[in-house]
């Protein structure tokens, strides 16, 4: 099946760019990659507590995922970025093409910056049909040119069949479209997707991403992703930028900041249910590994429990305060003693509870700490495990992600 | 037929005009009330809101006195037309603008409220200068309040008895209205011309403020796409 590209035509799109060029600064841009420059602060009160924000990034062509709890300041990010918001210094900028700058005190207003917005509600236009939502932004082009410009784009997302249609007449997938080509027709120089496919199902939310994908390889513009789904940071890839309590705390691949995280947030994030405070025991430099005393998680005073833990081995020395995070579905459960494995760590302990969560079971065992580990309803049964069972976790070395304290 | 036609039309006229001129004058005072930041926009707000509780007659007292030929206002007009404003057509017109104006600008001011702050978000991303903004996103949002607003201005002038008494007097054909028949009408005992008058007006604001919920119901049931 080939999809048809998202290029607009030479006809589509005429010579004039999307704003006088004395706007943009930049009449090459057209062709050139553009790159986002942030560098930030702003201050936020809300009722409940003081928040403050602050961000130094860069943000090359293609996704730059910001990924975060709720309330860590990603919206606000995009916010002062589309100029909605405005922060209290710093600078913004696309190339040479200033947004904000607080010495110089320039903030260019919203409607100039050319940023295309994809709202977490989408805001479309309830009174206007499909078409109209996108040809909205186009108002600089004559009425042909507007037309054209936006039939391609809705052609290119897939929609042009609900042209005519408003957007309480369409599906959640197709209002999503709507949105993004509405975002998409005005050429913006910078995309901002804030939680735009959180509503969708996978396959409406992958094919929205393959398109969007599609169309950013003919245009090469950064793209601001917000999400805190773990599973859209591995699939959109490129770069995710971790942002928690108005910081950026990680940056790298997702492979990188995901799978072994450095960082305690990180790695909540990044769905590791087990995570202890730890205490360098014993360094073993010859096999590459160290022994690591975890402490009972949930205290202030470290109260270190007998369990010992064989881990990678990092830079750290005997007495090292560091933090250990093991995913809950890395862990094997046994209800006789195994043998024979090469699995470092085998650790007896007592079934607590079992929760059924769709289709993964989440055990509970105490060996000295709390231990989360997640099942198959299979396996479940095959082994008739109740809570009270004598059970035994085989924790592989290198399942144990270590993590500066 | 004791209904005094000519009374009637003049009121028609009265509140016609006035509507049109308050519709006018409506948006931009609505938009800044709905938009406006300004600390002590409170203060203007409750002066705007003064008509509703005044009684007509202060309000009606202070307008006569500002047509009058003692006020700058008067003087001003007397010298161009030489006459005064008071106790004519044109008289009448300014003290229902002012008597009105809270019936036009609040309904006016709450469906611009109303929009949705991301929408006006989504247009000034999308390169929507303000007034475009206005003009092709909370206007066409804001149809139910508009059509209340001049509906309800229309409906309130035409009921209007102490301003009008206080500033025009009661000159048939230029200043003498329905409600001013009526009075008249019961005054001298003539109740059942009084009746007939007084179930027309009666009539025609029912239809008026029918004819307004019915508008804003629609809204309701199709509702905002979300």
């Amino acid at each position: 099946m080939s999809r048809p590209q998202i290029i607009e035509d030479a006809s589509a799109k005429p010579e004039t760019s999307p704003l006088p060029a004395s706007e943009s600064g930049d009449p090459g841009r057209e062709i050139t990659d553009r790159t986002l420059q942030a560098r930030f602060r702003k201050r936020l009160l809300s009722a409940e507590h003081e928040f403050s924000l602050q961000v130094d990034f860069a943000a090359e062509p293609g996704f730059s995922i910001l990924f975060g709890p709720s309330g860590a300041g990603k919206t606000t990010l995009l916010d002062c970025v589309a100029g909605l918001a405005l922060p209290d210094a710093g600078r913004i900028a696309v190339n040479n093409r200033v947004l904000f700058d607080g010495e110089a005190r320039l903030n260019l207003p919203v409607a100039k910056r050319q940023v295309g917005y994809d709202f977490q509600d989408l805001a479309l236009f309830p009174h206007l049909n499909a078409k109209q939502n996108v040809a909205y932004g186009l108002a600089h082009l004559s009425r042909t040119a507007r037309r054209q410009r936006a039939l391609a784009v809705l052609d290119a997302l897939r929609i042009a069949h609900l042209s005519q249609r408003r957007p309480a007449e369409i599906s959640g997938g197709e209002r999503q479209r709507v949105a993004l080509a509405r975002a998409l027709v005005t050429d913006p120089s910078v995309l901002l997707l804030d939680e735009p496919l959180a509503a969708l199902d996978a396959g409406t939310k992958s094919r929205i991403l393959d398109d969007l994908r599609q169309w950013n390889q003919a245009h090469r513009i950064p793209i601001l992703y917000v999400t805190h789904s773990r599973e859209e940071v591995f699939a959109l890839g490129e770069r995710v930028l971790v942002l928690d309590n108005g910081q950026i705390i990680a940056q790298g691949t997702p492979h990188e900041v995901l799978s072994a995280p450095q960082h305690e947030t990180v790695a909540q994030l990044a769905g590791f249910e087990n995570i202890f405070d730890a205490r360098v025991e014993a360094l073993h430099a010859e096999r590459g590994t160290m022994t690591c005393r975890l402490a009972t998680s949930g205290t202030d005073s470290l109260q270190h429990a007998k369990l010992e833990l064989e881990t990678p081995l990092v830079r750290a020395e005997v007495g090292t305060q560091l933090r250990v995070g093991i995913r809950a579905g890395d862990i094997l459960l046994a209800v006789v003693p195994p043998v024979g494995l090469s699995a470092r760590n085998i650790i007896a302990g007592r079934l607590v509870s079992l929760e059924q969560r769709d289709v993964i079971v989440r055990a509970r065992i105490n060996c000295g700490v709390k231990m989360e580990v997640h099942l198959t309803l299979a396996a479940r049964d095959a082994l008739q495990l109740h809570p009270g069972r004598d059970v035994w976790l085989v924790i592989k070395t290198h399942s144990c992600h270590l993590m500066a304290n | 037929m004791s209904i005094d036609w000519q009374a009637f039309w003049l009121t028609l006229e009265l509140a016609a005009v006035v509507s049109a001129i308050l519709f006018a004058l409506g948006l931009p005072i609505a938009y800044w009330i709905a938009f406006s930041r300004w600390r002590w926009k409170f203060l203007v707000e409750a002066a705007l809101a003064l008509p509703i509780v005044l009684p007509p007659t202060v309000l009606g007292f202070y307008v006569l006195l500002a047509l009058g030929s003692r006020s700058p206002l008067g003087r001003w007009w007397q010298s161009l037309t030489g006459h005064t404003l008071a106790f004519t057509f044109a008289g009448l017109v300014i003290g229902s603008i002012l008597y009105s104006l809270p019936f036009a600008v609040q309904p006016l001011a709450a469906s611009f409220s109303s929009v949705d702050r991301k929408l006006m978000a989504a247009s000034a991303t999308l390169g929507a200068s303000p007034f475009r903004t206005f003009s092709r996103m909370v206007l066409p949002l804001s149809v139910p309040g508009l059509i209340t607003g001049v509906a309800l201005s229309f409906a309130h002038t035409m009921g209007e008895f102490g301003v009008v008494l206080m500033v025009g007097g009661n000159i048939p054909g230029v200043t003498r209205t329905v409600s001013i028949d009526i009075y008249d009408k019961v005054q001298t005992s003539n109740y059942s011309a009084a009746n007939e008058t007084a179930l027309l007006l009666l009539v025609l604001a029912f239809a008026i403020l029918s004819f307004v919920y019915a508008v804003n119901r629609k809204v309701w049931i199709i509702g905002p796409a979300r």
